[in-house]
């Protein structure tokens, strides 16, 4: 008896010619454009119809906005990947007191109740946006771990209007996606939702419950 | 659609206009002839194969569909009163006889077939003026009409060019009645509620006629509706227009 | 076996029939996800255009699967992912007890995956000792009651809110009574936040898995599946062989079109692309993952050249939504993993169109499935071969149970109607009979009956057509 593979593919393959293969005609792809300026509009509509949130920032003052934010939903804490280019930025120019800045720099296995019971707020980066749908990239690794985009009841998350795409297709292009990717990319559009009661929307079933976007404005 | 006008058409009146619904059919006579158009019809029509069909009989539904072809013989249009039925001959026809030694005059037989108010609408562009009482009516549209002959709105068009008529939306206008051929009778618990539904629909809209161009879906409402003892009627919708237009 | 005597589907619908609350949680909700998913298509163009590149995607991945297979197998292994080949569900569901007892595993959340209910692995588990816990909440839901999905994306869709609040108030601790959803919600959140903390392993299913980058995407809403496969020390991924695509670019469209067709979202919660385990200098993820590829059945739907088109689905949900049958009788009365249209045709490929005879049967053929499937799967054309199939053992097919749902009395009457249907003389002989004497015939007459509980007897007009034609001297040929 042959073992489980080499049995499937031997069907497989045995199943008579392939056939040309049809053309992919990718037309109705590339006629979803906006020009840069319109994207971040764009952006917001698709992502504020799921109940997302947006901070609007300049590049010198969303650690500012960031901090504001924390101070006035009096979060004690904001979960951060202190080697990431914007975390560091955000450590650089917070403040002492108040909402306390805390660095995911160890093993979740020793960090995991903490985690999921001591965090107010997790606060990430972005690699882009998708404008058609409203929706962010995200690329967590070791300066910015996996969990720090779900587990928190809040997530923030920093986009710079610059790098908004006009589809998912068109970024992974972009970005390059389609050749190589670390072990988790992803695109997020809003906070945790369900409507498996009654096809009712409710927001923050298992991720967070709220989604913040700290946008950018550096396309001036 | 451009070009001219045929000058003479086959019709093909379909089992269940044969023998359910014949006012309908003298109607689609009438109103093509009116058009301008010969109509032929020629004897020895029985039934276009459908029921064997869609049960996996192809045998014995090939059997019957030759027997039918033969009965067209010239080059001209096939118009028929039913969209089901139309379907049948123009889009399963050329499945049916795939790899046959006749596959290429069934495919062009196939290529003749027009159900009814397709062809008075695309091809003739008739125009009508309503002689009738004001009334209200809806259009209940016949599945394989709209999905397998790709109708875009003829019938509504032609009760449109009525002055009298009101056509009141029938909600879910795009959902199956239950009919469904042999369906209705080895699913009669599931039919039954989709036609219960149907006709609950088109009571709602409060118009006192359904309209519809498919023998299977008039006779599966027109039971239902009787059955509850309804004052909602049903009508062909070439009897209905022949009715309403016809010099008196 | 006898078709004559499998009329499970018409019993369990006829059943389903009877219960007005379970038709109302449904005729709402399918109305809803009808008039969400046209919202998504506002110009029909685009949505053809669409349609027709997610279809070519789709089959092209089917023209090259077993070398799109072994290319997916080989980029899993160069990013660490595990790949497993299981023929049957029982070995799939071997492997994965195998691969948890090695690391004694003893709970596992899971995300949505209808693999893993095609499998039963939940009840396998729990008959080895290891509680497998469903954490998408729909499934979260019809799980603690004992119940299988009524639909293959919205799991719970058959029950309401009161009916849910009830049973939570029962199953949950320290639960209160009630029917605010939010705080349904909330209760749900609070049970599976723990369960995510302390799992020892985490399942999900796969979307689409990209040969290319050897990743697997995951679509969703709620965040369970990102818990499931970001959370616990082990993910195990199951997939149909199916699910392959050859690159990422081809993964966006279908995600597109998926997540519109199915609710009638622009976009999901998450679009989850895993590529690997836990990376170098990464303090999260799983240190294993692990792929499990199923093939049960689906190589033979795959021999058949017209039966293939089966296996482009994306799992949308679609023709459900839209079938008039599902709306009126709900997912269970399918007594199948997969209710409705893809349902119907899937089943009776994987268990025998004989066996399921009456179930292919239950289609009026309106064609509302094939017209909004996203990868153009002509569903009741299937039907159709399935319903010859079924009844036709020497056609040269692959099918499985092909022949035996065939019956002397149907091969009878079809053979009967033709000889009467292909001899103008005695259908002129018929429908006289018929016209004069068809009022007569009984409302309570075999197959009639079947007509009449619902509807009254058609009476045939005083004069056929084709009489009337004849005597009123229209041209004849």
């Amino acid at each position: 008896m042959n073992d489980p593979r080499t049995a499937i593919l031997g069907r497989l393959r045995a199943s008579g010619d392939s056939g040309p293969l049809p053309d992919l005609d990718t037309a109705v792809l590339e006629r979803r454009q906006w020009p840069a300026a319109q994207r971040p509009a764009q952006l917001r509509k698709g992502m504020e119809a799921v109940h997302t949130e947006f901070l609007e920032a300049t590049p010198a003052d969303w650690p500012a906005v960031i901090r504001s934010f924390c101070e006035r939903e009096g979060l004690k804490n904001l979960l951060y990947g202190p080697t990431s280019e914007a975390g560091s930025a955000l450590a650089a120019a917070w403040p002492a007191g108040g909402p306390a800045l805390k660095p995911y720099d160890r093993p979740v296995e020793t960090f995991k109740e903490e985690l999921f019971n001591g965090v107010d707020a997790g606060f990430t980066g972005t690699v882009g946006g998708v404008a058609e749908t409203g929706g962010l990239l995200l690329m967590p690794g070791p300066a910015e771990p996996r969990l720090m985009s779900l587990v928190p009841p809040i997530h923030i998350a920093l986009l710079r209007a610059s790098t908004i795409h006009d589809t998912f297709w068109s970024a992974v292009k972009a970005l390059g996606w389609g050749r190589a990717l670390p072990p988790n990319a992803l695109m997020i559009s809003g906070p945790s939702k369900t409507a498996d009661i009654e096809q009712t929307l409710a927001y923050g079933v298992h991720g967070p419950k709220r989604l913040i976007v700290v946008l950018v404005d550096d396309q001036a | 659609m451009n070009g001219t006008k045929p000058k003479r058409v086959y019709f093909y009146g379909t089992c269940l206009v044969d023998l359910f619904f014949p006012d309908a059919g003298m109607a689609g006579i009438q109103l093509l002839r009116r058009a301008g158009v010969e109509v032929v019809f020629p004897d020895g029509q029985t039934c276009c194969g459908q029921p064997a069909f869609n049960c996996g009989y192809f045998e014995e539904a090939r059997d019957v569909a030759r027997t039918q072809v033969a009965l067209f013989p010239e080059d001209l249009p096939v118009i028929l009163p039913s969209g089901s039925c139309a379907g049948m001959m123009k889009v399963h026809y050329p499945e049916l006889f795939h790899g046959q030694p006749d596959e290429a005059k069934v495919r062009a037989f196939s290529a003749r077939v027009y159900e009814l108010t397709q062809f008075l609408v695309d091809v003739l562009d008739v125009k009508l003026k309503d002689l009738g009482e004001p009334v209200k009516v809806t259009w209940h549209s016949s599945c394989h009409a709209v999905r397998d002959l790709g109708l875009k709105g003829e019938p509504q068009a032609l009760i449109g060019q009525l002055a009298n008529v009101e056509l009141a939306p029938l909600a879910r206008e795009y959902e199956c009645c239950g009919f469904g051929g042999t369906f209705a009778v080895r699913h009669p618990e599931i039919s039954g509620a989709m036609v219960a539904d149907k006709i609950a629909d088109a009571t709602a809209t409060g118009a006192s006629v359904v309209l519809s161009t498919d023998g299977g879906c008039l006779m599966n409402v027109n039971g239902a509706l009787e059955a509850k003892r309804s004052q909602l009627k049903v009508q062909h919708i070439a009897e209905f227009l022949w009715e309403r237009t016809r010099a008196r | 076996m006898h078709a004559e005597n499998e009329v499970h589907f018409r019993d369990a619908a006829a059943k389903a029939l009877l219960d007005p609350q379970l038709r109302a949680n449904f005729r709402r909700a399918m109305d809803g996800l009808i008039a969400k998913r046209k919202a998504q298509f506002p110009d029909p163009r685009d949505l053809q255009d669409l349609r027709d590149l997610s279809t070519a995607i789709r089959s092209r991945s089917l023209l090259c699967l077993p070398e799109l297979l072994e290319q997916l197998e080989a980029s899993c292994a160069k990013n660490g992912i595990k790949v497993h080949w299981a023929e049957t569900c029982e070995q799939a569901n071997e492997l994965i007890l195998g691969l948890l007892e090695a690391r004694g595993a003893k709970t596992m959340v899971k995300g949505k995956s209808m693999v893993s209910e095609e499998m039963h692995l939940n009840a396998f588990l729990e008959k080895h000792g290891i509680e497998a816990l469903e954490s998408d909440l729909g499934e979260y839901i019809i799980q603690q009651d004992g119940e299988t999905p009524s639909h293959i994306i919205m799991p719970a869709i058959h029950k309401n809110k009161d009916q849910i609040a009830r049973q939570f108030s029962q199953k949950i601790k320290d639960a209160k009574y009630t029917e605010d959803v939010d705080e349904l919600t909330a209760m749900a959140r609070k049970v599976l936040r723990e369960k995510f903390l302390n799992a020892d392993a985490g399942l999900s299913g796969v979307n689409f898995a990209v040969a290319e980058t050897g990743t697997l995407c995951l679509v969703e809403n709620e965040g369970n599946g990102r818990m499931s496969t970001h959370v616990p020390p082990i993910h195990i991924a199951v997939m149909g062989l199916e699910k392959v695509v050859a690159r990422l670019e081809d993964a966006a469209p279908l995600y597109s079109i998926l997540t519109r067709s199915a609710t009638g979202q622009a976009v999901s919660t998450y679009f989850n692309l895993i590529t690997g385990p836990r990376g170098e200098g990464e303090k999260d993820g799983p240190q294993e993952v692990h792929l499990v590829i199923l093939d049960n059945g689906r190589s033979r739907i795959y021999a058949d050249p017209q039966l293939r088109a089966t296996l482009r689905c994306i799992r949308c949900g679609a023709c459900m939504n839209h079938c008039p049958v599902y709306t009126r009788v709900g997912g269970h009365a399918y007594e199948a993993i997969y209710p409705g249209p893809i349902g119907k045709i899937l089943t009776p490929q994987m268990e025998g169109v004989g066996v399921r005879h009456d179930l292919i049967h239950g289609s009026s053929l309106c064609g509302a499935c094939g017209e909004v499937c996203p990868v153009e799967i002509p569903i009741p054309e299937i039907l159709v071969r399935l319903r010859r199939e079924a009844t036709h053992e020497d056609l040269g097919s692959k099918v499985a149970g092909k022949g035996t749902g065939r019956t002397a009395t149907e091969d009878w009457a079809w053979r009967l109607w033709a000889g009467v249907i292909k001899r103008p003389g005695l259908y002129r002989v018929a429908t006289w009979f018929a016209t004069r004497f068809g009022k007569a015939l009984p409302a309570n007459a075999p197959l009639i009956k079947n007509w009449t509980q619902s509807r009254t007897k058609p009476v045939p007009a005083r004069r056929s057509l084709s009489e009337r034609m004849r005597a009123e001297g229209v041209p004849h040929e």
